[in-house]
């Protein structure tokens, strides 16, 4: 039972990292630094409480979930590719404009500080059953928990089986090479950030639906563990997915130890960090950034 | 002169700024279809970017392109047109740095931009089997399904042309083709272009070796400071003429490169071992003597047994060992990615050898770092002057300190003025241009920027032993020359240099000593006087093999 409690929980806290990551892969294989995934999420979370309130269904909260990531993902690449803004700064201040204008619109929307009043989610009563169970049962009948897992495959696919993704991977390269063969490498870009936009965008939306509200600052920087799986994933969707898979499973087990008080919390939750810098030594094999990231093409 | 065959080309009156810099100005040129045409100048005379004009990349800010679609039949003016138009007009470019995608395939690298697709997937058995029967019918031998990064430097650019001629290009413009070829590579290459050019295509070539314009072209363009000088039929014309038409004056050609002055060269070296000997005239006389009086003497540089492990290979230098003594070059031959890169920065210090000693002077100094190194007597011209030679946003005369700036201090500041009169001094010594100290180094062209190098290296210390890798690729005739004399007054001072070259006629025409380098190994090390093209060639292809290393 133990087991299955914890694996609930992994499913629970993975399926937000899935996406972001995925999205986060979109970007950088193009040579877009996702240092903003943190940001589309909150701003999708926001985005799509405000669907969710508004129409009463979390369908719409779901679309608005994902407009919500892709408009701040547009301003990112407006920024970088179109006025070729030096991305780590147009991403942090990305970053900060999506913490400030989710709490600026959550008290105008809302006339709260904290939170939003409760929106409807997906379903997920758990059926009668209590407990794990119930939380397993909860997340099958969560479309964005099945979303979410079929994106690494999807992403996988897109990225080395279309010829989009062949793109993609030149854009962020050698993106004078793609260039010099047609290749319009800024809309390349500009649909990879806004890919990562709507995919992070989602996660947000996991986030809020499954809390059914809104709160401030309530990504708490998983966008940036996201991110860390995506470097420690190497870059490759499917690694990047066993990344988030581990950094989820490590949550849980800290969260199922907050009682015990065996290790301080503060050591497991730095283990995504650790564990992202252990990978950029290169420990877990040549680190394989994609040689065209963070540069202007 | 008249043209035989309808144009394929036609550039009136090309002007291209970038900024203050006027890279072409007033620059015309013809190109009859079926045609090999070498465009020919120094560097920075503005022949890349005239052909970026044609091909595409830049629009020009005054004057008309005009091409023959296809490269047959009428003219079409086509002034300001994108790259895509270029390459659907039959116009593809090989550029001087490759434009290839390291981490994708060859298939893929050919294929992105148009990609064939099964669905919404690509279809990559088909691209592969396109690439095998493209690579098959022209002679560019290569796998298709390996990543380019495997590749060598000669297959590489054998991708490069495969990928402008599966975009169907009847005009190709190739940007110094052979600075990275081997002899049989280039030997290829030209075997490749001609097929090309009975079969009607158009061949533009930009170069500055000029054996290779008598070998390989049709007819010849000058260019010089931005503008074209002459066109001139090649049977028409010597190599001298050529060399006297690009640089404006009359240019002492490396003997070698003009394949001609075995005669000549057994004179300099006499001269110079008289130089050399100083008072010691009875050796001065048969060059033949020389080489082992030269290894009887004290070596500057002793490698022994060195190793370095590698990425590609488990040991990039395969236990090497060598000695150059005062007053030698010993010039290291071989296509390129056989460990002359690692066994020179292993050298510098830029890399740690696995096994082996390195001695300057009788001294070891294989633990040192690279000031230590510097400071015990050895300077280093590295291979890649951007990667490793210039801060390309400092200015002329910040760089002409560098790696020296400890020499330049006044207490804990930088002595600004000394370092300013420093650079006006190599400036003018150098002849680097434009004369402007403070310029970014960015804003030179390839030659000049290698001179701030060069003079950095051969006058900012007191040095012994000279690490010389590449000195003078990416340059031209005029530098060139300039190079090579500073790299035989620096023997003549007794200085023992180390000189890596692609360019196997640089090295006929300097070295003393030929060793080739082969998998990380001196396949071979000869005198000068028993080294030939081709007797060495065997050696860099692996087709001779290795003797015990020397």
């Amino acid at each position: 039972m133990i087991v299955v409690a914890f694996l609930a929980q992994v499913l629970r806290i993975v399926v937000p990292y899935l996406l972001a990551a995925s999205g986060g892969v979109l970007s950088e294989r193009a040579g877009i630094v996702a240092l903003t995934l943190e940001g589309f999420m909150l701003t999708g979370a926001f985005t799509a409480t405000l669907g969710s309130y508004y129409a009463g269904s979390p369908w719409v909260g779901l679309l608005a979930g994902i407009a919500g990531g892709v408009a701040l993902a547009l301003l990112l690449a407006l920024a970088t590719v179109r006025y070729k803004a030096d991305q780590v700064v147009a991403g942090i201040a990305l970053n900060l404009l999506a913490i400030g204008g989710t709490r600026f619109f959550l008290r105008y929307a809302f006339d709260s500080s904290s939170n939003s009043p409760r929106v409807p989610g997906f379903g997920g009563d758990g059926g009668g059953a209590v407990g794990a169970a119930a939380t397993l049962a909860a997340s099958a009948q969560n479309p964005l928990v099945w979303i979410g897992i079929l994106t690494v495959p999807v992403v996988a696919w897109l990225l080395y089986r279309t010829p989009f993704g062949l793109r993609v991977r030149a854009a962020g390269e050698k993106p004078e090479a793609a260039r010099s063969l047609g290749v319009p490498v800024a809309r390349v870009r500009v649909l990879a950030v806004a890919g990562a936009g709507a995919l992070a965008g989602l996660a947000g939306t996991y986030l809020a639906l499954d809390q059914h509200q809104f709160t401030d600052g309530m990504t708490a920087g998983r966008g940036f563990i996201a991110l860390a799986a995506v470097i420690f994933g190497r870059w490759d969707p499917k690694r990047v997915a066993f990344a988030c898979v581990l950094f989820a499973a490590a949550e849980t087990f800290q969260i199922q130890l907050q009682g015990a008080q065996l290790i301080p919390s503060q050591f497991v939750e730095m283990i995504p960090y650790v564990l992202t810098i252990v990978a950029l030594a290169g420990v877990v094999g040549r680190s394989a950034a994609p040689a065209a990231l963070g540069k202007a093409e | 002169m008249p043209v035989t065959q309808p144009p394929a080309i036609r550039l009136a009156g090309v002007r291209k700024t970038f900024g203050p810099v006027v890279a072409n100005r007033d620059a015309s040129l013809e190109v009859a279809a079926g045609e090999i045409h070498a465009l020919v100048g120094e560097n920075g005379a503005g022949k890349s970017t005239l052909m970026r004009v044609l091909a595409g990349m830049y629009g020009p800010d005054a004057g008309t392109v005009q091409v023959a679609p296809q490269g047959a039949g009428a003219l079409r003016d086509v002034t300001g047109w994108t790259t895509a138009e270029a390459i659907a007009a039959g116009v593809g470019m090989v550029h001087q740095h490759f434009m290839l995608v390291p981490t994708l395939t060859v298939a893929e690298n050919v294929v992105l931009g148009q990609e064939l697709t099964k669905g919404l997937q690509l279809d990559r058995a088909r691209a592969e089997a396109e690439v095998r029967a493209l690579s098959q019918k022209t002679g560019l031998q290569v796998a298709a399904d390996r990543p380019v990064s495997e590749l060598s430097v000669g297959e590489a650019q054998r991708v490069e042309i495969l990928k402008v001629l599966y975009r169907g290009a009847r005009i190709l413009i190739l940007d110094e083709p052979t600075a990275v070829l081997s002899p049989p590579e280039v030997r290829e290459l030209w075997t490749v272009l001609r097929g090309l050019a009975a079969q009607g295509g158009t061949v533009v070539l930009i170069t500055h070796k000029l054996d290779e314009v008598v070998d390989i072209s049709d007819t010849i363009t000058v260019m010089r400071a931005g503008t074209t000088v002459e066109r001139i039929r090649t049977a028409d014309t010597t190599p001298q003429a050529i060399a006297r038409a690009m640089v404006g004056r009359d240019v002492a050609l490396a003997l070698d490169v003009m394949g001609a002055g075995d005669e000549l060269h057994a004179e300099r070296v006499e001269r110079r071992a008289a130089s050399v000997e100083g008072g010691a005239v009875a050796e001065a006389a048969p060059a033949r003597g020389r080489d082992s009086t030269l290894d009887a003497r004290r070596s500057a540089l002793e490698v022994t047994g060195l190793t370095v492990a590698g990425a590609r290979r488990p040991n990039e230098v395969d236990g090497v060992s060598f000695s150059v003594a005062p007053g030698e070059i010993l010039g290291i031959a071989g296509v390129e990615g056989n460990g002359q890169t690692e066994l020179l920065e292993a050298l510098a210090g830029l890399a740690r050898p696995t096994a082996g000693r390195i001695a300057l002077a009788g001294a070891d100094v294989t633990a040192l770092g690279v000031r230590a190194r510097a400071d015990a007597g050895l300077s280093h011209i590295p291979e890649d002057r951007h990667r490793r030679g210039l801060v390309l946003d400092w200015s002329i005369a910040d760089n002409l300190v560098l790696g020296l700036q400890h020499r330049f201090s006044a207490g804990a500041r930088l002595d600004g003025r000394r370092i300013d009169e420093n650079a006006r001094r190599l400036v003018r010594e150098f002849d680097i241009r434009p004369a402007d100290p403070s310029l970014p180094a960015r804003a030179l062209s390839g030659g000049n920027q290698q001179k701030i190098v060069i003079a950095r290296e051969m006058t900012g210390r007191d040095y012994h032993v000279l690490l010389a890798a590449q000195p003078t690729r990416g340059v031209d005739v005029g530098a060139i020359e300039f190079i090579h004399d500073q790299l035989r007054r620096a023997r003549a001072a007794g200085k023992a240099i180390v000189l890596v070259s692609a360019d196997l006629a640089e090295i006929l025409a300097l070295a003393d000593r030929v060793a080739v380098m082969y998998r990380g190994r001196f396949a071979t090390v000869l005198p000068r006087r028993e080294a030939s093209a081709e007797r060495l060639g065997p050696y860099m292809t692996g087709a001779a093999g290795a003797e015990p290393a020397a």
